[in-house]
């Protein structure tokens, strides 16, 4: 296989990566405000992604440093073109970063809520907007010849692209509320399976429609074959779930998050992103990609680098593997 | 009114307001992160309290900064592409390569072992959770090496070739771009102006509590490590920066000669302490100068010439082509003096204090004080400085704690103003950098966004500092010095509290 070829498949797993470690992050976010009853089940729930939230979004940014580093016109064209959903899914990374940290910085109770609010808003924006991003990318957007984006940001907000922004934001949230059912003990792991059983048939549906769509518009046997995965990896996660199988579900969610960005990438593919104006404009991996020394080079880097970052995450997991409830909450200690 | 706001001036105006700002957290927490590694390793080695405390003190104050730092970061990424897309497309092949890097050998690691590290106090054996915050520590040391190293190369470009078929830049020997001498002396100047830094802050806070006898015994090992650590780095922030210049004399003539307001190419040169200069014309109305400095500052003999303004310019249009090749030279030329100026106090203030709390022995024996006494500032064998004098000092060590800290911004605005009109030095003009196809409206809703935000939390973070500074160290519980994973055994209550929750 070709380098840049190795390298379209290493961005879409750096991707599947970002969206099955930050997706259940973001889902317990949002579940902050959906399923927590109290102050304390608000403070199981961050707590069940407190050690390990920051090392998901770095998923994010090595996605970002690759494509640069792999795909130079792919990473510009993408990143200018998609200013304002960038613009605001950065300043909700940027608020939820300082909102976790500085949440328990202080005991006073309207302080903590605002940060609660910080964190249920901007877990939920960018679970939708990268839905809205990846879906555009797949459809294909206004590309000129001299590779630059020529629409609006009116153009991103269609029909498909808001779809593709709720099966994120429901998947996400599903997958959050599996997870919250395999990390907590009592009450609330009882209401997550609850509630993820209902998520969990919302998001059948409208990952189904979506992926269709998609499916039809420019997808192939290999990606149908993705798809097919997908649907099947979610009925799964559904089915373990009621069974009150969590680590089972949580595993079938995570192939349904796989699963559908591989479907993405493999209708993708050649291309990176399509023109819709003309298909000769197309970016591509050949048209966009890096020169062979560089692809080698990043080549080594991922080939050593990742089964030592995979191996030290894994341990963190592992580190924290005890399942949390509202005893495990000392009372805020006032200073 | 047109030309202020062109796409081109808003997205450099952004990326120096963003950049600035994340670096206001940068330094503190690369040298925070060892600090604290230090004090829990003298925690560890020799069980006394003042060091757990000191560790747990410090450790707080060096999360509320390192929250910043990497919220902050996460745009700095995301802007080449945003507001900089043709520079992506012209470098990325090159210098896509070095932030790929970082963040997949020490954005990694920092994240994953900060988390463990502030959860894992009760979940990890002793010396396994001191080990975490060591590797946060060269996480952070590890990502500043590979970003100066992407940054050396848009001040000195080494190891690519021009490929004129794709219109870009291309890497030709990736190891060069990672030791050229620029990049090994930005390094060394950063990561010690780093630690100046650090320190500073460390000593001023511990001023703070000792000017109102608190917390003596963790307030003197802290004022003690902050001094020593202010000695050794502003030291090493000198000799580094004075073989950055050099090599910048050698590499960027243009950029020292803006810097010293040297119109003329003179020899030997002198060190301008003080210049009024008309732009215009090329000359300087006002100039007070020492003889022969700048030829050794710039040669290490003090005689040999070094280029002027005019004469680069002149140089740069007959290589590049017509066009004016001199920076904003007042910018250049002040914010040179002013991160010296600044660096220069603050070390000034570390030799002082390190002097006068000099070992015991030096002491006369009615001024050796216990443990638990603020040190009292001897000045000689028998004397020492009364105690209104060592309240001054106290009080300065204060005032001046963020000093470092102002001295690394100026340094960046020198640095990254003084490459102007390039972006990539001798390749590729800023003019020619910016995003084609975003819209003057998106920058300036983006330029709005970021400056609000980052004003508010600016003010979230510096009370919550405050809070933190004023509160003193924590004082230790029973589950502190002795956690289920100390003594040995398992856990054997499920219900106990976590030690640490959000």
């Amino acid at each position: 296989m070709e380098l840049h070829n190795i390298w379209f498949v290493l961005i879409a797993v750096l991707w599947t990566g970002y969206f099955f470690l930050e997706g259940f992050d973001f889902g317990v976010g949002v579940l902050t405000k959906v399923l927590a009853r109290d102050r304390s089940e608000r403070r199981v729930l961050i707590n069940t992604i407190g050690p390990v939230w920051d090392g998901n979004e770095v998923w994010l940014l090595t996605a970002g440093g690759a494509t640069f580093a792999a795909f130079p016109d792919w990473y510009a064209t993408l990143f200018s073109g998609f200013y304002l959903p960038l613009l605001i899914i950065l300043v909700c990374l940027i608020v939820r970063g300082v909102a976790f940290e500085y949440r328990a910085k202080r005991p006073e109770e309207h302080w903590q809520r605002n940060w609660e609010h910080a964190i249920f808003w901007t877990s939920l924006l960018p679970a939708f907007l990268w839905g809205v991003i990846f879906a555009n990318i797949v459809y294909g957007v206004r590309i000129g010849p001299d590779k630059e984006y020529a629409g609006s940001f009116f153009d991103l907000l269609n029909t498909h692209a808001i779809l593709g922004g709720l099966v994120t934001l429901t998947l996400f949230t599903f997958h959050g509320a599996v997870f919250t059912a395999l990390k907590t003990v009592g009450d609330i792991r009882i209401r997550a399976r609850r509630l993820a059983t209902t998520l969990g048939l919302v998001t059948a549906a409208l990952t189904l429609v979506f992926l269709s769509w998609t499916q039809s518009h420019s997808g192939d046997a290999k990606s149908f074959a993705a798809m097919t995965v997908a649907v099947l990896a979610l009925v799964a996660a559904l089915g373990a779930n009621m069974a009150g199988r969590e680590g089972w579900s949580f595993a079938f969610s995570g192939v349904t998050i796989a699963a559908t960005v591989a479907m993405l990438f493999l209708a993708l593919f050649p291309d990176v992103m399509p023109s819709s104006l003309d298909p000769e404009w197309s970016l591509t991996v050949t048209n966009t990609s890096s020169s062979p020394y560089t692809l080698k080079i990043m080549t080594w880097l991922a080939a050593i680098a990742t089964p030592v970052v995979l191996l030290y995450q894994g341990w963190t997991y592992w580190v924290f593997r005890k399942r949390i409830g509202t005893q495990h909450i000392a009372e805020p200690v006032h200073h | 009114m047109e030309i202020a706001l062109a796409p081109e001036t808003l997205a450099r105006w952004q990326f120096g307001i963003t950049t600035v700002y994340h670096f206001l957290f940068v330094p503190l927490t690369i040298s925070l992160a060892a600090l604290v590694a230090g004090l829990q390793a003298a925690w560890v080695r020799t069980n006394k309290e003042k060091y757990l405390r000191a560790t747990k003190f410090w450790g707080k104050l060096f999360l509320i900064n390192i929250a910043m730092g990497v919220v902050t970061g996460i745009l700095q990424e995301f802007q080449f592409g945003m507001n900089w897309s043709d520079y992506s497309r012209f470098v990325g092949d090159v210098f896509g390569a070095p932030l790929a890097f970082e963040a997949l050998i020490a954005f990694f690691f920092e994240s994953t072992f900060i988390g463990l590290w502030i959860f894992g106090w009760d979940k990890l054996p002793q010396k396994i959770h001191l080990a975490c915050i060591w590797m946060v520590a060269i996480g952070t040391v590890l990502s500043a090496y590979f970003i100066l190293a992407a940054n050396s190369w848009m001040q000195h470009p080494v190891g690519y070739r021009i490929n004129e078929e794709a219109g870009r830049a291309e890497l030709t020997d990736f190891w060069q771009v990672l030791t050229q001498n620029t990049a090994v002396a930005q390094f060394f100047h950063t990561i010690t102006a780093a630690f100046l830094t650090g320190a500073a802050f460390m000593v001023g806070i511990a001023a703070y509590h000792l000017l109102r006898r608190k917390h003596i015994p963790v307030m003197r090992t802290s004022l003690r490590l902050g001094l020593v650590t202010m000695v050794v780095s502003g030291l090493l922030v000198v000799v580094s920066g004075d073989r950055l210049a050099k090599i910048m004399y050698d590499q960027q003539p243009m950029k020292m000669a803006a810097a010293e307001a040297l119109w003329d190419t003179e020899g030997p040169a002198p060190f301008s302490l003080f210049a009024i200069g008309d732009v215009d014309r090329g000359h300087n109305r006002v100039a007070i100068e020492v003889p022969g400095v700048l030829s050794f500052l710039a040669h290490d003999n003090f005689s040999d010439p070094v280029p002027g303004i005019n004469d680069t310019n002149e140089a740069m249009q007959e290589k590049y082509g017509p066009g004016d090749y001199r920076p904003n030279i007042p910018v250049a030329y002040w914010s040179f003096r002013w991160m010296i100026g600044f660096g220069m106090v603050s070390f000034g203030l570390g030799v002082i204090g390190l002097w006068l709390t000099r070992k015991r022995r030096w002491l006369s024996e009615r001024l050796r004080t216990g443990e638990d006494e603020v040190p009292r500032l001897a000045l000689t064998k028998d004397g020492e400085l009364g105690p209104k004098l060592t309240t001054w000092y106290w009080r300065a060590a204060v005032l001046t704690l963020g000093f470092p800290l102002i001295a690394s911004s100026w340094g960046w605005i020198f640095t990254e103003m003084g490459r102007q009109p390039w972006v990539v030095y001798g390749v590729l003009p800023t003019s020619s950098a910016v995003s084609p196809s975003v819209s003057q409206g998106e920058v300036i809703t983006s330029m709005t966004v970021y400056t609000l935000l980052y004003a508010a939390l600016a003010v979230i973070e510096v009370k919550l500092l405050v809070k933190y500074v004023k509160a003193g160290p924590p004082e230790l519980t029973e589950a502190d010095l002795n956690p289920p994973t100390r003594i040995g055994g398992d856990d054997t209550d499920p219900d106990r509290p976590m030690a640490f929750s959000y």
